[in-house]
């Protein structure tokens, strides 16, 4: 089947097998190796993007599900580095400096979810996270410092001066992966 | 590039009458098909262990677990590969399975090895003094025993294992893109396997996406990629999906034990017994160095003042996956701390003792370190009782206590759970220590370019420790440079010194050692050099604050990057000094290192569900000098973790004829971010006497203390029903039948 695809806004157009996974459509087809694929069973959310407006687990979703809609995924997440920044998404820079990731396997699905989270809501309780989070899963933190980086990811955006050393950026929001064509290729 | 994809065996146990390949063979996009046939053709079929055993790669003979190898299928892409595994025809001739550990040694039981002699016994090993501990158990007061399962359970990494196996055949050379935890052991395995010559096989193993211990043995997908790729000349590369994972990959644990503890009437520890029944699977494919078959499970003596003690363990072979040391469990030491910590608790019990008290008053005293065990560990430094009172204090654990009371008394369920454990990581030293004869020594190489920033390569592995960091901060704090002028290149055969890799939480203890006498080494030759330049005798210099300072006159002072420069200028330097400051190590470790910890865990128990919520943990972990205290605090909240998974949530089980019941997570659970509480940790420094900076391993030391500190809590919790022991994993059905089964209010 032939489908078009907009992975953080530049349109892809390909012809794939029905079967074929939005996970390996986007890994394979496409070369953005950032999404992982860890269990199959829609259990273990490495591969978390989002589809439209809406965090999916892209092992359990067709590709040809995603013809003519927009998906993100986290190379999406930063913006273009500008001079002096890293164009990091805050979210990004949170999870770099709470050491909110080890081997680094979940941190793409983590991420892609923690930005809906602060999007949808940008002041979050502890627990407000750890529900947000609860349908992936991490071996390597025991979620702490995950937690601690989504939470300092919302003071960063919600602009406590103590934390405005790390800000590289304005805040992006969620229209960070959606800035137009032209800031993601292979 | 080319992809493989693995058949696997649906029967537990059956003789191979044939393999048909050929309607796989005739899909447009199969390259290849392997068989077991094909492999022995090349001597391939068949694949070492790590503990002199044999483990098959493709089964020839026959399948001895469900979700073992059988054909290899290459394919142009991944689901072609996937699609013709549909087409090999097996003829299966079904056996009895043997499931149960426990019936291995019955004479009637289904020999799982008819190609080995021993029938299913692999080992019968012992260790302590067996007349010492008889005549102390004679002599106590008080023995309390118990049977107690440490349940099989799976590592899972998030990422499963999977290799590109690249043969070059016009240069004779082997490329492996793999997840591999020991490389440099990975490449001789290969080149004995293969017959290629170690120097034209490379192997890079990445950012892995996990390992605890799964990421150590050579798997048969492994080989077969390797095997492919020969046959073809292309690279093929092969993936495991989450069930091959769970189902073929290395297990942990899965020891059948039977403890007691000797004790006086005033709570005096004085003796230990174990017997266990380790079930090693259908292979004999433990991933563990040492020459004790059941690793090193006779530390189980723990961290008391215990007179005499004395194991013995005997293994078996089952018709189940292969493996048992895995899982951060430091080679047993895991299963050695949950039977001990069970039995101080069941002795407290017994004699209406608090748990933390009986400990206080056993633990060892720190005037007695090093201290050598009744089983011959001799454990570096400590400070018992300072951890232990640090860790009752930050629980607040006498106004715990008061809690449960109160609620005890509405009918409220909660529990306090204590642990104490002792390590031993670090591992060799190589006299003691090896894998397939190689040594547990690494090695270490420093250069430093001329304007001062240093490239540090190393032999170990990261999956995630950080060592990138921690190594960085060694060398840098050796030689007077930022951290941020310190490159950790790692995970490539090429271009890192030989050494055994990461497992059992011994790179800083072992491959951080390597850094650090490296780097004093720099710092030697620099000395040297920086002697020419200021036209003072070496002697007369001395390291101050990151510079080589002329002593009494100390502004008169070089760093490292003025020296290096002048040490790569034309600088005229003293007949046999060579110039650079480069510098290489191996480190072979005098002894282990012993980290130790106090775990205090709260829980609220609903003994009408069983189901158990984790309200607190507190951890104090004493690992000597912290190198980094965040990545050490990142170590101990995984472990954390990992105990609440073990005691809460996974095992992995098998049906009466040997189908697996956890092949997806959807059947073997893992902890999500609402089962784990936000962790309380504290630290004491107690540094190791032997390595260079004091450090000790840490990355698995709250595996292994978290686990007995979880069931200690459940079943103080489910006390005043009378309930003493219930096995992992405590799940609500668990519970509930443990509570049924103790059947009574005390």
């Amino acid at each position: 089947m032939k489908i078009t695809v907009t992975v953080n806004g530049t349109d892809y157009a390909r012809v794939v097998e029905p079967r074929l996974l939005l996970i390996h459509f986007l890994r394979d087809e496409l070369g953005l190796t950032g999404s992982h694929w860890g269990c199959d069973t829609s259990n273990c959310g490495a591969c978390v993007v989002w589809l439209d407006e809406t965090p999916v687990k892209s092992c359990t979703v067709l590709a040809v599900m995603a013809d003519g809609r927009r998906v993100a995924t986290v190379e999406g997440l930063a913006s273009r580095p500008v001079l002096g920044g890293t164009g990091l998404d805050p979210v990004q820079e949170a999870f770099a400096a709470c050491h909110g990731l080890q081997c680094g396997f979940c941190t793409p699905g983590m991420m892609m979810t923690a930005r809906w989270l602060l999007d949808h809501n940008p002041d979050p309780t502890e627990d407000d996270v750890r529900e947000a989070i609860s349908g992936q899963v991490c071996r390597c933190t025991g979620y702490e410092n995950i937690v601690r980086s989504v939470l300092r990811a919302a003071k960063l955006e919600g602009g406590d001066p103590a934390e405005q050393r790390l800000r590289t950026d304005p805040p992006q929001g969620g229209r960070a992966v959606h800035q137009g064509p032209g800031h993601v290729h292979r | 590039m080319l992809h493989g994809a693995v058949l696997r065996s649906p029967l537990a146990h059956a003789r191979i009458v044939s393999v048909d390949a050929s309607a796989a063979r005739a899909h447009p996009k199969v390259v290849a098909v392997l068989t077991g046939a094909d492999l022995d053709e090349r001597g391939m079929a068949w694949m070492p262990t790590l503990v002199g055993d044999v483990q098959a790669v493709l089964a020839t003979d026959k399948v001895r677990f469900q979700g073992q190898e059988i054909a290899f299928v290459v394919a142009t892409d991944r689901y072609a590969a996937r699609d013709a595994l549909e087409l090999i025809a097996v003829d299966y001739e079904p056996l009895p399975p043997l499931i149960d550990a426990t019936t291995a040694l019955e004479p009637d039981a289904p020999t799982v090895r008819d190609d080995l002699p021993g029938g299913n016994r692999i080992f019968d090993w012992s260790a302590g003094d067996k007349e010492a501990t008889d005549a102390a158990f004679a002599a106590a007061d008080v023995v309390v025993g118990c049977d107690m399962v440490y349940p099989r359970s799976h590592p899972a990494p998030l990422e499963t294992c999977g290799v590109i196996a690249d043969y070059e055949p016009v240069g004779g050379r082997l490329t492996l893109w793999s997840t591999s935890q020991a490389p440099h052991a990975h490449r001789m395995f290969y080149a004995v396997l293969t017959g290629l010559p170690e120097h034209r096989i490379r192997i890079v193993s990445p950012d892995l996406g996990g390992g605890f211990g799964a990421k150590v043995p050579v798997y048969p997908g492994y080989v077969a990629a390797i095997a492919a790729s020969m046959a073809t000349g292309r690279p093929v590369k092969w993936v495991e999906d989450r069930s091959e994972n769970l189902m073929s990959t290395a297990f942990a644990r899965d020891y059948h034990m039977h403890g007691e503890i000797a004790a006086t009437a005033d709570g005096r520890i004085l003796a230990l017994r174990a017997r266990v029944l380790a079930d090693h699977g259908a292979f004999n494919a433990v991933a563990q160095p040492s020459k004790f078959p059941a690793g090193f499970f006779h530390i189980f003596t723990g961290s008391y003042q215990t007179k005499s003690a004395y194991c013995e363990v005997t293994g078996v072979y089952t018709n189940k996956a292969p493996g048992g040391v895995a899982y951060s469990c430091s080679f047993r030491i895991t299963e050695a701390v949950y039977l001990v910590e069970r039995l101080t608790d069941m002795l407290a019990r017994r004699l209406g003792a608090d748990p933390a008290e009986l400990r206080m008053r056993n633990l060892l005293r720190p005037e007695q370190f090093p201290y050598t065990t009744p089983s011959g560990w001799q454990y570096d430094s400590g400070d018992y009782p300072r951890a232990l009172r640090l860790a009752l204090d930050m629980a607040g654990y006498d106004e715990l206590r008061r809690e449960q009371a109160e609620r005890r008394a509405r009918g409220e369920y909660m529990g306090i759970g204590l642990s104490f454990f002792t390590e031993g990581v670090g591992a060799g030293p190589r006299g003691h220590m090896d894998i397939m004869g190689l040594g547990m020594a690494d090695g270490a190489d420093l250069r430093v370019h001329p304007t001062g920033k240093a490239v540090l390569a190393v032999s170990v592995q990261t999956q995630g420790q950080g060592h990138e960091t921690t190594f960085a901060q060694l060398v840098a704090q050796e030689l007077g440079l930022s951290p941020n002028d310190v490159e950790v290149v790692h995970g490539d055969t090429d271009r890192t010194p030989f050494g055994l890799g990461t497992y059992g939480s011994r790179s800083t203890p072992v491959s951080g050692a390597a850094a650090v006498v490296a780097a004093r080494k720099v710092r030697e030759r620099a000395r040297v050099v920086a002697a020419v330049m200021l036209e003072v005798a070496a002697d007369d210099l001395e390291w101050l604050d990151g510079k080589w300072r002329v002593r009494g006159d100390p502004d008169q002072a070089l760093d490292i990057a003025e020296i290096a420069r002048a040490a790569h200028s034309s600088l005229e330097l003293p007949a046999g000094v060579e110039g650079h400051l480069d510098a290489s190590a191996v480190y072979n470790p005098p002894n282990l290192t012993f980290p130790f910890g106090a775990y205090i865990c709260v829980t609220d128990v609903d003994p009408g569900t069983g189901e158990v919520k984790v309200r607190r943990f507190i951890a104090v972990d004493d690992c000597g000098v912290r190198i980094n205290p965040m990545i050490v605090e990142g170590q101990v909240h995984r472990g954390l973790a990992d105990g609440i998974g073990i005691a809460l949530m996974q095992a992995i089980s098998f049906d009466e004829i040997g189908n697996c019941l956890s092949g997806s997570f959807m059947d073997y659970l893992l902890p999500t971010a609402l089962e784990c509480p936000s962790p309380e940790l504290g630290a004491t420094v107690t540094p190791s006497p032997h390595h260079p900076v004091g450090a000790k391993g840490i990355g698995e030391s709250a595996t292994v203390g978290s686990p007995p500190a979880v069931v200690n809590s459940v079943v103080d919790a489910l006390a005043p029903f009378g309930v003493v022991h219930a096995d992992m994993p405590l799940t609500p059905a668990n519970v509930w039948l443990a509570i049924q089964a103790a059947g009574r209010k005390e």
